[in-house]
């Protein structure tokens, strides 16, 4: 396979266990508990470079370590941009970092979207909650480089209205001519115009060209447990879907087995993986 | 003989009916009417009678739970090219929801009762359009699951 970009960038760190000290630039909030964070080196200035779908270990000093994928722009290489929900020790005492404050990093570590290989094609990315973290930055890659692909599809649920995350952001790529985006919530009052369901029902409704599309998938895994049947369904076949895996993680370079799926280790063969490769593993319990 | 060409057009146009036989989409264009909702208005409420059931051609229709004391809650919405209302088909008759146009909708209605005629006149006839609210149904009902397990939520100990 040629080197791309893509490629380039998903090579490990000088050394892949040591964190290095970057320093809090700006903290978003978001929604009440999901926030983004900015960082830069504390030293030195070399460039920040990560294919889109890649993460970081971020470290709290005295708490501990969590892998974060990347929210940025990949062209940005002068800050590096995480998104966070805070859902317990660690994404918790991140959230009550202030701007100044350091943080320990180490990465990029993973498989990238396979932006190279879904050039042509119609693109569908499917969303839910703070999954639409991770595919921000293969969005923003498809959009700078639009004529590469066909049709641009943004599919994206959330739990309520309030629950929209970077809404102004989908409202300015709605309102491109080059880009389809539909947003679901689960559930809503009166007030919210949009669609309610979940969010296969708008992958049904979505219109493009099944047969030369190809997916990037990230949500909670039963969301994406529900849309890969439906993309089946409608004929994006397996090997044209991607969805980005989660699992707890301590070394994140395939030394300790923590993250284990079958026989692949998320935090080296993913957490992007071609569906087909894992379809397997997907419905088995505990793993 | 009543006229139905106009009315058969609109059903073949929508996907509900897609590969129904000539013939018995003839006889069902006999039972459907035209409908046009503004933004806002009630298409039903939940307690009339369930006389009818509906195809979107445009726009969105919100299917609505109202709960004492709170806001209307909003359960799903129907969009172009699908259908709703199955209440006409099971016992009391009722509906269970209300349905609210969010925007201009044009709908194609079609009549319970004379539905109900045409399929005791032809058994084979109420199978077909079973067979075709069966997989809807079961969508739906999927799909209501998914909302009800609160996937994007916190983790329980967060709750
Ligand atoms: C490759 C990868 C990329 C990730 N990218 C992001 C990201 O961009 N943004 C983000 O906010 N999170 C992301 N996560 C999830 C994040 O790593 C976890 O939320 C974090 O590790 C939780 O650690 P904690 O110490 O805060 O919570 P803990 O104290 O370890 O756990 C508290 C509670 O949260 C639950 N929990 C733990 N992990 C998750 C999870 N992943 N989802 C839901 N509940 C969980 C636990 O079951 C427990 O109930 C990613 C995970 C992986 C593996
Ligand atoms: S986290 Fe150690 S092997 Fe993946």
């Amino acid at each position: 396979m040629p080197a791309t970009a893509a490629t380039a960038a998903t090579a490990l760190p000088a050394d892949p266990m040591v964190p290095v000290p970057y320093r809090i630039t700006r903290v978003a909030r978001e929604l009440s508990d999901t926030f983004t964070v900015d960082l830069v080196p504390a030293r030195g200035k070399a460039p920040f470079r990560f294919a889109p779908g890649q993460f970081n270990m971020l470290y709290v000093y005295g708490v501990g370590e969590v892998p974060i994928s990347i929210s940025g722009d990949p062209a940005d290489g002068a800050r590096v941009r995480h998104t966070i929900r805070a859902v317990g020790t660690v994404t918790d005492a991140l959230r009550r970092l202030k701007k100044g404050a350091m943080v320990g990093l180490r990465g990029p570590f993973g498989t990238p979207w396979p932006l190279d290989l879904t050039e042509g094609c119609d693109v569908l990315i499917i969303g839910g909650g703070v999954g639409l973290a991770p595919l921000r930055p293969a969005i923003y890659e498809v959009l700078n480089n639009r004529d590469r692909y066909g049709k641009v599809c943004l599919f994206y649920g959330a739990r309520t209205p309030d629950d929209i995350l970077f809404r102004g952001e989908l409202e300015k790529w709605r309102g491109r001519f080059d880009m389809f985006v539909d947003v679901t919530v689960d559930r809503a009052t009166g007030r919210w115009a949009g669609p309610v369901g979940v969010v296969t029902q708008l992958i049904r409704r979505g219109g493009f060209d099944a047969y030369h599309a190809c997916a990037l998938v990230c949500g909670p895994e039963v969301m994406m447990r529900f849309a890969v049947p439906t993309l089946n369904e409608i004929g994006v076949a397996n090997d044209r879907i991607f969805v980005s895996m989660e699992r707890n993680m301590k070394c994140a370079v395939g030394f300790c087995g923590h993250c284990q799926f079958g026989g692949a280790f998320v935090c080296k063969d993913g957490p992007v993986f071609r569906y087909d490769t894992i379809s397997k593993l997907f419905n088995v319990r505990e793993l | 003989m009543v006229k139905t060409g106009g009315m058969y057009d609109l059903l073949a146009e929508h996907p509900f009916f897609a590969g129904m036989d000539k013939g018995r989409m003839e006889v069902v264009a006999g039972c459907a009417m035209n409908e046009r909702f503004e933004a806002g208005q009630y298409i039903f409420h939940e307690g009339e009678s369930a006389d009818k059931f509906y195809l979107v051609r445009h726009g969105m229709v919100a299917l609505e739970f109202h709960v004492p004391g709170r806001e209307q809650t909003v359960l799903d919405t129907v969009h172009k090219g699908e259908i709703f209302g199955w209440s006409w088909m099971v016992s009391p008759y009722t509906w269970s929801f209300d349905a609210r146009a969010v925007e201009l909708c044009r709908l194609v209605s079609l009549d319970a009762k004379c539905l109900r005629g045409k399929f005791d006149a032809d058994n084979s006839l109420g199978y077909d359009l079973l067979r075709r609210f069966i997989p809807v149904m079961a969508e739906r009902l999927s799909a209501a699951r998914m909302q009800m397990i609160d996937m994007y939520g916190q983790p329980p100990d967060r709750k």
